[in-house]
């Protein structure tokens, strides 16, 4: 079937199979390699990137659920080589070891903070929740996150620290206190 | 990994979805927002030689007052659910509950209508529409017709829905001011619940405690007879068949149905 997908203000247009992945179809049509693919079952987020402006998990949508709609890659956020601020502040506060999570991890980002401008700590951990890093680099991630809203982590964190405990036990998902 | 093949079509309006339907029956399969589908097609578990895609039909998108109902379209995603004012405000259960699927990319793609055809013991919506007392309305060229949600499971990823229908609504009372609750266990984050408890009105409706998500129903008629919490909530388990999987053993199961039942109550109750 025919598609016509917009990706990073680009028009692309290619006769694929139905069953092709976006991810895929990012990778191998597109050729733009940034989107990674590491679990392939929707939970590690590596293949996130945004469609219409939201983050989804490309190993999860078919390239014909793409069609007619605008798709940005890790690629779109820095045209020309000026680091969008996201991506800049993950590099400052050195928010990733291997960086094989890092562009789902900061496309994630830059989708939660088109929704909630503003988050708090606990805020970013929660939208983060899609996305898993390996090395375990939370820290500086959750930072990277904070200091891209214009906020000063040292203080979300410390109050984050004082007000919730919740945030070291499973308390994502918990559901009632929302 | 990679579906098998299959042919796709994209109907452009609900009747359109509805003659592929009855033109080719149990051969075609209904994908919305694919979060349940897709992975399932990957692990080659499904192979439906058609997909009919009702991902764009504007006709399933919304969430209305009706009477003392709030009717949502099928097509409803979660992260629609979760932000939707209304539905804050005359149904607070169905917001706090659809924030725990999966996490924010799932949510923007993964609809009501989906989650609940789908029939997935452990998923945490069909209990809480379960525990509202909602309605599930399906539609085919043959007609429309309504099911209470109690009604509509029949086993794991089963329903009594026939292969030419389409689950178009899910209609549920509105609940203002009463008390409710979601209580979801789990060990990670963006995981299902290993057992989830949803509370409202004082209804129960247990999430991965049987084949079909199942209603408390000893816990219910306690409560209605004016035991306490405790007393109600130790009757959690009555009448379940959890599974044992490698998260949890069934009689682990039954202590957090149990448990969490109390503790929803708890909250429910205003404690």
């Amino acid at each position: 079937m025919k598609v016509h997908i917009t990706v990073n203000g680009e028009s692309t247009d290619a006769d694929v199979e139905p069953r092709l992945l976006l991810a895929h179809y990012l990778r191998e049509v597109v050729g733009l390699r940034a989107t990674n693919i590491g679990c392939d079952t929707t939970s590690c987020g590596a293949c996130t990137v945004l469609v219409d402006g939201e983050s989804v998990k490309s190993c999860t949508v078919l390239a014909a659920q793409a069609d007619e709609r605008e798709v940005v890659t890790l690629e779109g956020l820095s045209p020309g080589g000026d680091l969008h601020p996201m991506a800049a502040a993950f590099r400052a506060e050195h928010g990733l070891q291997c960086g094989f999570c890092t562009p789902g991890m900061v496309m994630a980002a830059v989708g939660l903070l088109r929704e909630n401008p503003h988050p708090t700590e606990r805020e970013v951990r929660e939208g983060l929740e899609g996305n898993l890093c390996r090395c375990t680099g939370y820290h500086n991630i959750v930072r990277a996150v904070l200091v891209a809203a214009g906020q000063d982590p040292d203080a979300q964190q410390e109050q984050a620290i004082a007000a919730d405990t919740q945030t070291t036990y499973p308390g994502f998902s918990t559901g009632s206190d929302a | 990994m990679i579906p098998v093949g299959f042919d796709y079509e994209r109907p452009d309006s609900l009747d359109g979805a509805l003659a592929l339907l009855a033109e080719h029956g149990e051969d075609a399969t209904v994908m919305a927002g694919g979060h349940s589908l897709l992975p399932v097609m990957k692990l080659r578990l499904a192979a439906p030689e058609l997909i009919v895609d009702i991902g764009r039909l504007d006709e399933l998108n919304h969430i209305r007052q009706d009477g003392d109902e709030i009717a949502i379209g099928a097509g409803t995603r979660h992260h629609d659910l979760e932000h939707s004012a209304l539905l804050r405000e005359q149904c607070p259960l169905l917001p706090a509950v659809a924030r725990t699927v999966g996490d924010p990319q799932v949510r923007h793609r993964g609809t009501v209508g989906g989650s609940l055809a789908h029939a997935d013991p452990a998923s945490d919506l069909p209990a809480a529409v379960l525990a509202l007392g909602g309605t599930v309305v399906m539609r085919s060229r043959r007609g429309e017709r309504q099911c209470p949600v109690t009604a509509f499971y029949t086993g794991v990823f089963s329903t009594v829905k026939e292969p030419d229908e389409l689950v178009v609504e899910i209609r549920v009372p509105r609940t203002g001011g009463a008390g409710w609750a979601y209580e979801k266990f789990t060990r990670r984050a963006n995981d299902w619940a290993i057992v989830g408890v949803a509370v409202v009105d004082g209804r129960v409706g247990l999430v991965n405690m049987g084949p079909t998500p199942l209603r408390a129903s000893a816990t219910e008629a306690a409560l209605a007879e004016g035991a306490s919490i405790a007393e109600a909530a130790a009757l959690a388990d009555q009448a379940t068949d959890p599974p044992a999987d490698v998260t949890a053993t069934a009689e682990y199961r039954r202590h957090l149905a149990r448990l969490l039942t109390r503790r929803a109550l708890t909250t429910a109750a205003g404690g």
